[in-house]
């Protein structure tokens, strides 16, 4: 009987509105979200797949009548074909997968010994040092890369300081290259890595710790086979949080990157506003959401094998 | 669990919070710096700040960037939390799959995307109707009300979901009209998460300068934007004094916040008893 009740309650959530008001009520958002989000997606596909023109806007219409029965649908593949054969596109998507793999391997690697440290200590102090690895994300994005302009530049702290003891006789060149955008990337993303794997590695159950060492396992051996693969999900969790906005980062490369590091969220920028080339800058925006796309679906897979 | 850390954990963590705080304290010192350089200590004053309080440009901006963030703040909270009670509340729809998806795709979505589709939007909205005719602020509080109403619907879904409804069917037995219910039942229980979600776009539309660059028009500029274009030139000490009085509100904030917290959790533990 109970059993029979719960079912019919989940079948139709008791809810204060009517079936009326909840049509009203849900269809303000989602007006909202597909006319300000759906169809700017689909235009930016459909931009991707026009021609390049002088003209304002400056790409071709993919759609024309013909007659009254006729539609024509002209897709033009050649900005996607510009992006795999010019040169400019390879070195940029190679560029940015780079950078972005090697800040979130950076990440990683100064995060799970902070995580893990912050996860060991008691509870009280555990939220407070959470706290503190949140703080800075809460300074403006912007302020955040300043200060490394501030540390890096020629005229900046480090080279000012190491100058003046004398260590060095020229200004180093630290600003306007790929390990400075890294840098940056590392220092905004930072907490991103270390909550999640703060999460991870605080559910860890302490029985299982103390069991692996009752057994005789060495302090070493017990993090390698228990702690760390259990950790494995705020590890992965991690890396995608950090990953996606790194791979689409435009802010950091553009200003503590040199003219090498020019990564897709630059190529889209340039192309669009000094090149005029909108269909390319399209494809190039296309391809951008299949790389976020992908890690995020492969996750979900993994997450439901192993559930 | 819980272990008392070696050492070398906790130089490790150290060195962590020092990478984290090191150069924002940096910018705080050379704020009261009387050069303009950064390479050496001139003498202390308040020059800097002097200046950035007579510098009408950023101050416009920065006046720019309140209203919009405020509205747009403001209108992400209303649909976000329409969103989060379609999605924790009502039965499944046609649809609701793909309104699943749209809500949670902004998180997710760089930056320069949103900017650029939105940018070709209002492009094409231009050419078919005619509208806007140039792209004010309007635009900016458009885009920034789609990127936050992601993070409004995320948290107040979260404390929908743990609602205790039994208070709402009370009220309903009592004979309380559905819109009743709402305003005096479900709203006030679900203020803090609101509230939060409110704060949470106002900085998010704060602190963006890729997607207001793209959409907004000539006559419109934030204040970040304005930040993107004197650091594109290099180092200008008046960021400095600008840092410091953003942390100096951060700090006393977060000490107003955490106060308020205590408070009321102290008081809510003294009710159990």
């Amino acid at each position: 009987m109970k059993k029979a009740f719960q079912k019919d309650r989940k079948k139709a959530p008791y809810d204060i509105f009517g079936r009326h008001e909840q049509r009203w009520i849900a269809a303000i958002p989602y007006g909202w979200l597909v006319v300000f989000f759906l169809a700017p997606c689909l235009l930016l596909l459909r931009i991707s797949f026009s021609e390049g023109v002088l003209a304002c806007p400056p790409y071709t219409n993919i759609f024309s009548v013909l007659s009254q029965e006729i539609l024509q649908i002209r897709l033009h593949f050649s900005s996607y074909w510009t992006l795999f054969h010019d040169e400019l596109y390879r070195k940029g998507l190679l560029t940015s997968l780079q950078i972005a793999g090697l800040s979130t391997f950076c990440c990683l690697l100064l995060g799970y010994p902070m995580a893990y440290t912050i996860a060991r200590s008691s509870p009280k102090a555990r939220s407070l040092l959470q706290l503190l690895v949140i703080l800075p994300f809460w300074t403006s994005f912007l302020i955040r890369v300043y200060a490394w302009i501030t540390l890096l530049s020629p005229v900046g702290v480090i080279n000012g300081c190491l100058l003046r003891w004398g260590f060095i006789e020229e200004p180093l060149t630290l600003m306007q290259t790929p390990f400075a955008v890294c840098l940056g990337i590392v220092y905004s993303y930072l907490p991103f890595m270390v909550l999640p794997l703060c999460m991870s590695l605080s559910r860890i159950d302490q029985e299982l710790l103390d069991a692996a060492h009752d057994l005789g396992c060495r302090p070493l051996k017990v993090f390698f086979t228990v702690t760390l693969p259990l950790s494995f999900s705020g590890m992965i969790g991690g890396a995608i949080l950090v990953f996606i906005p790194a791979i689409g980062e435009y802010v950091i490369p553009e200003l503590l990157g040199g003219a090498e590091t020019l990564t897709i969220g630059r190529i889209v920028w340039n192309d669009f506003f000094a090149n005029m080339a909108w269909p390319v800058a399209s494809a190039l925006a296309i391809l951008l959401i299949l790389f976020i796309v992908l890690p995020i679906s492969f996750w979900q897979r993994w997450k439901e094998v192993r559930a | 669990m819980i272990r008392r850390s070696s050492r070398t954990l906790k130089v490790v963590l150290s060195l962590g919070y020092a990478f984290l705080y090191l150069p924002l304290l940096v910018i705080v010192f050379f704020s009261f710096n009387e050069a303009k350089l950064v390479t050496a200590w001139k003498g202390f004053s308040f020059k800097w700040y002097q200046e950035l309080f007579a510098n009408r440009i950023l101050l416009r901006a920065a006046l720019t960037s309140f209203r919009i963030a405020a509205l747009s703040a403001t209108i992400s909270m209303i649909l976000g939390t329409l969103a989060a009670i379609t999605l924790v509340r009502f039965p499944r729809f046609r649809g609701k799959t793909l309104f699943v998806g749209l809500v949670a795709a902004p998180l997710v979505m760089p930056d320069i995307i949103t900017g650029l589709s939105l940018l070709l939007l209002f492009v094409s909205f231009q050419q078919l109707f005619g509208w806007p005719t140039s792209r004010g602020s309007g635009a900016v509080i458009i885009a920034h009300t789609t990127l936050s109403v992601a993070y409004v619907t995320a948290v107040v879904q979260s404390r929908l979901a743990e609602f205790d409804r039994s208070l709402e069917e009370a009220a309903l037995d009592l004979g309380a009209s559905p819109f009743q219910v709402f305003f005096t039942i479900t709203l006030p229980l679900i203020a803090p998460a609101v509230v939060t979600g409110w704060l949470f776009a106002f900085a998010l539309s704060l602190d963006d300068v890729v997607i207001a660059s793209f959409v907004a028009g000539p006559g419109t500029t934030t204040l970040p934007m304005v930040i993107f274009s004197s650091l594109r030139l290099g180092l200008s000490p008046e960021i400095n004094a600008l840092t410091t009085l953003l942390l100096l509100f951060l700090s006393l904030g977060l000490v107003v916040i955490t106060a308020v917290m205590w408070k009321t959790q102290r008081t809510s533990s003294q009710d159990k008893v």
